[in-house]
């Protein structure tokens, strides 16, 4: 394939953890691209996440803390209740400004801050959710010459996140979960 | 990608003139959140450029108060995490109940939420009347807002929710009147509080503390700003003082991290070593 990216974002909502459960148990243990992720959970939710992900998965799966330097081959879950972002220098920032578009994780504020981070070198992937966080994001993703994925909405559990991150970005590619993990495989490390 | 990088020259630009006009220095915040607040700010007040906003504000000095309003916002709530209060209650009281008299500095208080909340504590547990304690931040707006201590009506229901997981042993109800859709905290709340302008970035240390806390302030900084920071806290606190941080805060990548030990480590509150 050759596709290659410095790193991978994902934002997802409702029905988040049965997409994601498709497509990071599916990486190898030598996967190499980090990826940054933003799920919309309740902000009492302490650290769930990356318990029930590292559980399942080949790679390495943890909550992300502030000012920690992004390493290859671990996957990084927003902390309930902080935006997420990367700073220049591919560090990790949080954040407790105010809610974007309702929701703290932000995906729009992860997208963004990649965007400007890793530029072209990014993959940026919005999944199944009920708002419509992300689709700024991913323009900006996409502005920067990143590549951008959305769950096909007719297969998502909730259709109006991937929709609307359709509507802003109309050449994004359109895949199912299968077809993303499968995608994500064979990307290897810029 | 060449504009992009003009924008960030920008941003370079207007917090070096921020600094050099009006001597806030964020030039060592954490990068992103600094331009996600400052785009914020060009788009609100209607710039098109970050270079008009620039020109704007050195010459214009009503400005530094609106941007400041974008830059050093702070969303709090009364006891935020309530297990932090409940391991300060029940962790850290019982030493300071040892001391005849005690100096607590509540670091960044931004808007006051996080001020009551210890007030109400050291109350409760008999603790206020000994205490002094300092309130500072580097907003005027949001420490007026401190002193004043009026609150929106419709976040009171997940102060007291709060108030109660923490361990608390009275009504908050005791604490405010309700009145048009505002709840104003009782004065008496505020008799051992002196409210300062204080920067962690440009200031130094001002007394000797038994307890420093300052949550989701450090986040906002770059890892030497971090530094000074808790190079501050820790010149600042007395012999085994008490440091709390927020919660997704860490000595870990710190200078300073010898200095402390851990207290309660999953509440990120530390303990000052003897030397």
């Amino acid at each position: 394939m050759g596709t290659s990216a410095e790193a991978i974002v994902i934002g997802a909502s409702a029905g988040a953890v049965e997409a994601l459960s498709v497509i990071l148990p599916s990486l190898p243990a030598d996967y190499e691209v980090p990826m940054l992720i933003v799920v919309h959970v309740p902000p009492d939710n302490k650290g769930i996440l990356a318990q029930l992900f590292q559980a399942k998965c080949n790679i390495e799966v943890r909550e992300a803390e502030d000012k920690e330097p992004i390493s290859d081959g671990t996957a990084y879950f927003a902390p309930p209740d902080y935006h997420l972002l990367v700073e220049p220098d591919k560090s990790l920032s949080l954040s407790s400004d105010a809610p974007v578009l309702f929701s703290r994780p932000s995906v729009d504020v992860l997208f963004e801050s990649a965007a400007d981070a890793y530029g072209a070198d990014l993959i940026a992937i919005v999944l199944t959710g009920a708002n419509e966080d992300g689709a700024e994001g991913l323009r900006a993703v996409a502005d920067a010459g990143g590549t951008i994925i959305v769950q096909s909405p007719e297969g998502a559990y909730a259709s109006a996140m991937p929709a609307a991150a359709i509507a802003a970005c109309p050449n994004a590619r359109v895949m199912s979960l299968e077809e993303i993990a499968a995608y994500l495989q064979d990307v290897e490390k810029t | 990608m060449l504009e992009k990088k003009i924008e960030d020259i920008e941003i370079q630009l207007l917090l070096e003139g921020l600094y050099q006009r009006y001597h806030y220095d964020f030039r060592h915040y954490a990068w992103a959140s600094v331009k996600r607040r400052l785009k914020q700010a060009r788009e609100q007040m209607g710039f098109r450029s970050f270079s008009a906003l620039q020109e704007s504000l050195l010459h214009d000095p009503g400005m530094l108060g609106r941007l400041l309003g974008y830059l050093t916002i702070q969303v709090s709530e009364m006891f935020r995490d309530p297990s932090y209060f409940r391991a300060i209650r029940e962790k850290v009281v019982p030493h300071l109940r040892t001391y005849p008299s005690l100096k607590v500095w509540i670091a960044g208080c931004s808007s006051g939420e996080e001020l009551y909340s210890f007030v109400i504590l050291f109350r409760e547990e008999g603790l206020e009347q000994r205490t002094l304690f300092y309130a500072t931040d580097i907003n005027q707006d949001a420490l007026g807002k401190a002193e004043a201590g009026i609150y929106d009506l419709d976040r009171i229901q997940m102060f007291t929710e709060n108030h109660r997981k923490s361990g608390g042993k009275s009504s908050l109800s005791d604490y405010y009147s309700a009145a048009y859709g505002k709840a104003s905290f009782d004065k008496s709340l505020r008799r051992q509080v002196v409210f300062s302008d204080h920067s962690l970035v440009t200031d130094a240390v001002f007394a000797e503390m038994h307890l420093v806390s300052c949550r989701n302030v450090l986040i906002y900084f770059d890892r030497d700003l971090q530094d000074r920071a808790l190079g501050l806290f820790k010149d600042s606190l007395t012999r085994k003082g008490f440091l709390g941080l927020g919660s997704k805060e860490s000595m870990r990548f710190s200078n300073h991290a010898d200095s402390f030990a851990d207290c309660v480590r999953e509440e990120k509150i530390y303990q000052k070593r003897t030397e």
